[in-house]
């Protein structure tokens, strides 16, 4: 990928809040990133982190009330999703934004068949007739690789399996020849040998169609097997951006480098103890104002106490263009 | 770790599991869910052994049946020298106190309305006539040993989180000092963050109380970590049985191969090498295929796979695999062993 490539989303200071019986909970914090024509970003995290909340923000599938979006600009192409009305809003997922969800169980409509739901999207953002939308939806699900397609678009969600509903989802997803395609955990409900299945597929279908692909995951053997570039989320907030290998070999957030341990390694010597993170991940009910993860951290000092720490380059580079995080023990400090 | 003269405290023989589908209007017995088919091991006093395989491959019923939560239809499960699968109602209620288990779901595992001091107290109270002083200390020594703060035995399930429920799930099978406890995924449910403390803790429970784990997971790097040998089942059988470093080092069933090669590891450089894509799906235990279960997916499958079952026998010290191309190998003169010794060098060159 070029570096001077056109972003096809970019997102500039997100801001999500929850408003609860219990207070406000500021789920996404100045979240700033973009994705590039063709990219694949991972986007790693705890539950809680923010990973999926910060997505779905993107494109209006939060209900609100409870959630809020406060502040920030969300650039597909020229427009602003953050302004234009529920309508226009409809009319861009599907068509220009994909989606596909955890679990295809229940992300799938029980009562009609998957044929019905393919062609759906079809009929409704490219208005095609009845043959011509089935004859798509025949052609797509040969695409993700389901045998037997023209005979398969009649059988209900039941009558596949988990991993074959996957592939109907991103069959659905992929409908309207989307530029942004948003995955959320799109394997993890789904055994090891099947996820390879699904990998795969995913990495033939980005050399044939070539749209952008956000990933969410909190697998870091699926980022490292797949993503291009990788954001690590925490308490709402990107605190470390990379391409894939510089995140794996040289992770600097020291949440980062902490999760990379605690993952029992396959193959090489075997660990006598599991390096552990202490603590709980936090529920953040006020716009932060020091580091999120200082009670967690082993390097935090005074200062991590007093300022929320912004994004940084990572030697030499520029914010955003390749290597950054957000962390006040900066070599400098590590040395004093 | 594991001394070499350590005895099995659990011995388990062909025990198989079915579940019967009834169907039509008069209900009638029209097949079975063969969720175990004749699964057989032993697991050493002090040791780990890991059970591995994919969703509705049966372990998680292998690990119920043999504390009797099920009742097995076929086998006899032999734990501390009495046969758990025959044994009478009241000597079984005897027997459960050195038997415990940890379920996955913290969550529904506990109920909600009882205080954390009412749900590890619940074994004492049925299986001992302690007074509630005596219990309520037990209770309070059982929290420090999982690292729960003392001060929480009189807050309720939902007040925890998910790390910290698994906790609770863990004091409460430890309270009657069992001898041996099945963990069924107890970390499928937690962040990867969290995993990490809970099997520490497991670890250390371990080593200061001498206890024997069956460990039940899909998380093929954890159980490297945790286990001493490891079990991979497949559709309701064992395809190998082997020590932990001989499987991970070199996987001797085609299943366990694939398996392990189909994990992605935390390093780009790993993840992304040619690994074997297994082509389908697992098929129904209703309906499992003729011969080998595996055959239907197996990347070295021949003729007589499709034919008979493999047995799970011994193929090299401590190893033992059900697959036929190791059987032909040392069968001498058989027609199929050329073909066999072809296909599984076509393996290990890959």
């Amino acid at each position: 990928m070029p570096d001077g490539a056109m972003h096809v989303l970019d997102v500039k200071g997100l801001k999500t809040v929850f408003r609860t019986r219990g207070g406000e909970v500021h789920a996404v914090n100045s979240v700033s990133f973009h994705l590039k024509r063709g990219e694949l970003l991972g986007v790693v995290g705890e539950s809680g982190s923010g990973k999926s909340v910060t997505m779905m923000s993107l494109i209006g599938l939060l209900p609100s009330p409870p959630a809020e979006i406060r502040e920030g600009q969300v650039l597909l192409g020229e427009r602003d999703l953050l302004k234009i009305s529920a309508d226009d809003l409809r009319d861009v997922r599907g068509a220009k934004v994909g989606f596909v969800f955890q679990d295809p169980m229940t992300s799938l409509n029980p009562v009609f068949n998957v044929g019905f739901q393919i062609m759906e999207p079809l009929r409704r953002h490219m208005g095609m007739s009845k043959p011509q939308a089935r004859a798509r939806a025949v052609e797509l699900l040969e695409l993700v690789g389901i045998p037997d397609a023209a005979n398969r678009l009649n059988n209900y969600p039941h009558q596949f399996s988990g991993g074959m509903r996957q592939r109907v989802m991103i069959a659905i997803a992929l409908a309207c020849d989307p530029d942004v395609l948003i995955a959320d955990e799109p394997t993890t409900a789904l055994d090891v040998t099947i996820q390879a299945q699904i990998l795969e597929l995913v990495k033939e279908l980005r050399q044939k169609l070539g749209m952008a692909i956000i990933w969410i995951t909190h697998d870091l053997g699926v980022i490292a097997a797949i993503a291009d570039r990788v954001m690590v989320m925490y308490g709402g907030q990107i605190v470390e951006q990379a391409p894939v290998n510089d995140l794996f070999a040289n992770p600097q957030h020291p949440y980062t480098r902490a999760l990379l341990k605690t993952i029992p390694s396959m193959s090489g010597a075997r660990e006598a103890r599991l390096q552990v993170i202490e603590g709980q991940p936090p529920i953040i009910t006020a716009a932060p104002v020091a580091c999120s993860f200082r009670a967690r951290c082993a390097h935090a000092f005074a200062r991590c106490e007093a300022e929320n720490p912004l994004r940084r380059a990572v030697a030499g580079g520029a914010v955003d263009q390749n290597h950054d995080v957000a962390c006040h023990w900066t070599a400098e400090a590590r040395d004093a | 770790m594991l001394d070499q003269t350590a005895k099995p405290l659990v011995e388990v023989s062909d025990l198989k599991m079915y579940f019967p589908i009834y169907s039509g209007v008069l209900r009638r017995h029209t097949g079975d869910v063969k969720a175990v088919d004749g699964v057989s091991f032993n697991i050493l006093e002090g040791e780990t052994l890991g059970l591995v395989g994919e969703s509705g491959c049966g372990k998680s019923t292998v690990g119920r049946a043999l504390l009797r939560l099920y009742e097995p239809t076929a086998g006899s499960v032999v734990i501390g020298g009495e046969d758990i699968a025959t044994l009478a109602p009241e000597a079984l209620r005897k027997k459960r106190p050195s038997m415990q288990m940890v379920f996955q779901d913290p969550q529904a595992s506990l109920n909600p309305r009882m205080t954390v001091a009412g749900i590890i107290s619940e074994p004492l109270v049925e299986h001992t006539d302690w007074t509630a002083e005596r219990r309520l200390e037990r209770v309070l020594e059982l929290m420090d040993a999982v690292g729960l703060n003392r001060r929480f035995a009189n807050r309720f399930p939902h007040e925890f989180s998910g790390g910290q429920r698994q906790r609770i799930g863990i004091a409460r099978a430890l309270a009657l000092n069992p001898k041996f406890i099945v963990c069924d995924e107890p970390i499928a449910a937690l962040d990867v963050s969290i995993q990490a403390q809970v099997v520490n803790l497991l670890e250390d429970l371990q080593e200061r109380l001498g206890l024997t784990y069956l460990f039940i997971s899909h998380d093929l790097s954890m159980v490297r970590h945790i286990a001493d040998r490891v079990a991979v089942m497949y559709l309701g059988r064992i395809a190998e049985l082997s020590p932990r470093d001989a499987l991970f080092a070199n996987p001797l069933h085609p299943y366990a191969e694939a398996l392990l090669s189909a994990v992605n590891e935390p390093d780009p450089n790993r993840a992304r090498r040619e690994r074997i894509i297994l082509q389908g799906d697992v098929p129904s235990p209703a309906n499992p295929p003729k011969g080998c279960n595996f055959c239907t997916r197996c990347p070295k499958a021949f003729a007589r796979c499709h034919q008979e079952k493999p047995e799970l026998v011994e193929v090299q010290p401590g190893r033992q695999v059900a697959c036929f191309l190791y059987e032909e190998n040392t069968a001498v003169g058989s027609t199929a062993s050329v073909e066999a010794t072809e296909l599984n060098q076509q393996g290990e060159t890959k």
